[in-house]
């Protein structure tokens, strides 16, 4: 039985995330074969022959890999899948693109986001933002699936897989890459992250998240936000933690001016210890808080920093 | 050009559910149902594309019980032209959801096919992205701006590391993420036109497709609680409580 691994990268470096699908992979059981479809792509291969209980990584190098569009990465995955019985990617925005249409082109489901193995055809995945856990079963021949980082633990890099290079080249010709508007940060990663402080609507205004810099600073944490913040225009879409935003669970979240809606909950109540800033004593995030506060985030927040 | 609009009838988004006592599913008895968030974006966009012109007909399709109808009342009542339930009493799989709306799709040939990114009861974000395979459309999944030119259209979209614009030939499929608009209220002589609205009725068995379930949910669970927090009186007690309580910072 042998399992494909979709690799996560940006051409550049692998993304530790895949570390973690292979987690899952390994969970499953089988001989596991990473593919890196990208463009000018030899040091991710390099990375991905790393990974500890790999033997095998497949490096498609072609310019239409180059943005991996969804049309021409699922007709190279599909083309690849008769080897193999499952097929994971994260569930990132790459793999939540392209995935379905591999499942498609295969005739079968996808079981998306698990964060559990029960046996190589029964998975664990949240349904209702969290707020119920389903074991599944798929009855498909081929198990095509997408993998919630939070859920596995990443696996080590001290392995040496062989590495082949495919000629493959799958274009479906109907699509173009035009332009990319990426955010930099100097920060962690959200889903990198061992520390997030997140902002809410009680930032009121995208200067005032600021005043999470500092504390940011100190923390080595990253920054994350609530849709309210993202909506209103506070910082940009790529911070949104929750159901449909970023799921993660770091060791520490501290959440400044945040409800705690469901949808927010969803994408961080797994983290190890929670922290909520808010004026509002019935806020419903205190529900799910290891430490509450009850104070004016402009009162707090500087003291938090200054005494860190 | 045509406009299609598939949507999902779902758990209303502020209603926590609960899971059954016998593990079986969710209790959705008595539970408030309501168009799915994204659904009701990609039904915005549709009307929009009228609105300016671009779209002749935006025609919404729904699976699922006769429930749904009332959910395809309110996309008309918002502004679709006619509506499409097609019937079955089973919770079909996302494989068989996107080959029943392949044969819509065959049957109306829109230019453009608007799904939400995900429906908020299965979380399961691949119904639009399925449905591209199968009529072997390309796709802009979660879209944050839709701007069709001629024979094209640019999708903006929203990816982990911010936005991603790709070029897609039409006809092509979309799925909508939470700010590519914000959906507007149905009026009520709107509501009351809907009425007249057409809305056909069709049956998923009469579509010659294999609907046989691909998955069996064994059991539904409900998440690990977490246990009871405290409210701390101060920031240096926060802090005190991180360090040597919680251990998470030093
Ligand atoms: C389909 C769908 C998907 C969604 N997905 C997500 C998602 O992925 N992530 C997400 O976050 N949301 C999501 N939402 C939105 C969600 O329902 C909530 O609207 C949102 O999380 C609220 O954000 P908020 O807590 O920042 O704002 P609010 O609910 O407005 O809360 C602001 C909080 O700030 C506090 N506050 C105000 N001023 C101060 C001050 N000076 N000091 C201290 N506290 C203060 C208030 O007491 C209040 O509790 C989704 C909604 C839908 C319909
Ligand atoms: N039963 C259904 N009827 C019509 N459209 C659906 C149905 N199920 C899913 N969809 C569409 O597919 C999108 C994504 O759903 P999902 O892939 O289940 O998360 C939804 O927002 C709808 O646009």
């Amino acid at each position: 039985m042998s399992i494909l691994v979709f690799a996560e990268h940006d051409n550049n470096s692998l993304k530790a995330d895949t570390l973690k699908t292979v987690a899952a992979a390994q969970a499953i059981g089988g001989d596991i074969h990473i593919l890196v479809a990208g463009s000018n792509c030899q040091s991710v291969a390099e990375a991905a022959a790393k990974i500890n209980g790999v033997s095998k990584v497949l490096v498609a190098d072609n310019a239409v890999y180059e943005h991996q569009l969804a049309e021409n990465v699922s007709l190279l995955v599909t083309e690849l899948a008769g080897d193999y019985e499952h097929i994971l990617a994260t569930a990132l925005t790459t793999g939540k693109n392209f995935m379905p249409r591999v499942a498609a082109l295969l005739d079968v489901t996808q079981i998306s986001d698990i964060i559990g193995v029960e046996s190589s055809d029964t998975f664990i995945r949240p349904i209702y933002a969290g707020n119920a856990i389903a074991t599944v079963q798929s009855l498909d021949s081929k198990k095509v699936i997408t993998v919630r980082t939070t859920g596995f633990d990443a696996v080590v890099t001290d392995g040496s897989a062989e590495v082949v290079a495919l000629d493959t080249v799958t274009d479906a010709g109907n699509s173009s890459h035009v332009s990319d508007e990426l955010t930099v940060s100097e920060r962690p990663e959200l889903g990198a992250a061992s520390v997030i402080i997140s902002g809410g609507r009680g930032m009121q205004n995208g200067d005032n998240f600021k005043l999470l810099d500092g504390i940011a600073d100190k923390l080595g944490a990253a920054i994350g936000a609530s849709r309210a913040a993202v909506d209103a225009g506070f910082v940009p879409n790529d911070m949104q933690v929750g159901q449909t935003g970023k799921i993660v669970a770091p060791d520490l979240y501290i959440a400044v001016g945040i409800s705690g809606a469901i949808q927010h909950l969803a994408g961080m109540k797994d983290s190890k210890v929670i922290v909520a800033i808010n004026k509002d004593p019935e806020a419903p995030i205190f529900q799910v808080a290891d430490y509450g506060i009850v104070a004016d985030l402009f009162d707090a927040l500087p003291e938090l920093e200054s005494k860190l | 050009m045509k406009v299609l609009v598939p949507i999902k009838r779902v758990i209303d988004f502020n209603v926590k559910v609960r899971v059954k006592s016998d593990n079986s599913n969710v209790d959705l008895a008595n539970v408030k149902m309501a168009i799915n968030p994204f659904c009701e974006i990609a039904v915005e966009e549709a009307i929009r594309l009228k609105e300016a012109g671009i779209a002749t007909e935006v025609i919404a399709v729904s699976i699922g019980t006769k429930a749904c109808q009332e959910q395809l009342r309110t996309a008309l009542a918002l502004g679709a032209d006619r509506a499409i339930q097609i019937q079955t009493d089973l919770e079909l799989d996302s494989i068989n959801i996107a080959k029943l709306l392949q044969k819509v799709v065959e049957e109306e040939q829109p230019k453009l096919v608007i799904l939400g990114k995900q429906a908020i009861d299965s979380d399961n974000n691949q119904t639009g992205q399925m449905l591209a395979a199968l009529t072997n459309m390309p796709q802009g999944t979660f879209a944050s701006i839709v701007k069709v030119d001629g024979d094209k259209v640019n999708v903006t979209r929203e990816v982990d590391g911010g936005l991603q614009t790709v070029a897609l030939s039409l006809p092509a499929i979309v799925t909508t993420d939470l700010r590519l608009n914000e959906p507007r209220y149905a009026s009520l002589p709107n509501i009351m036109k809907a009425k007249r609205k057409p809305l056909d009725v069709k049956n998923a068995e009469d579509f010659g497709i294999d609907l046989t379930p691909r998955t069996k949910t064994l059991k539904v669970t409900p998440p690990a609680e977490r246990k009871a927090g405290i409210i701390v009186e101060s920031i240096d007690e926060l802090v005190e409580k991180l360090k040597n309580e919680a251990k998470v910072i030093s």
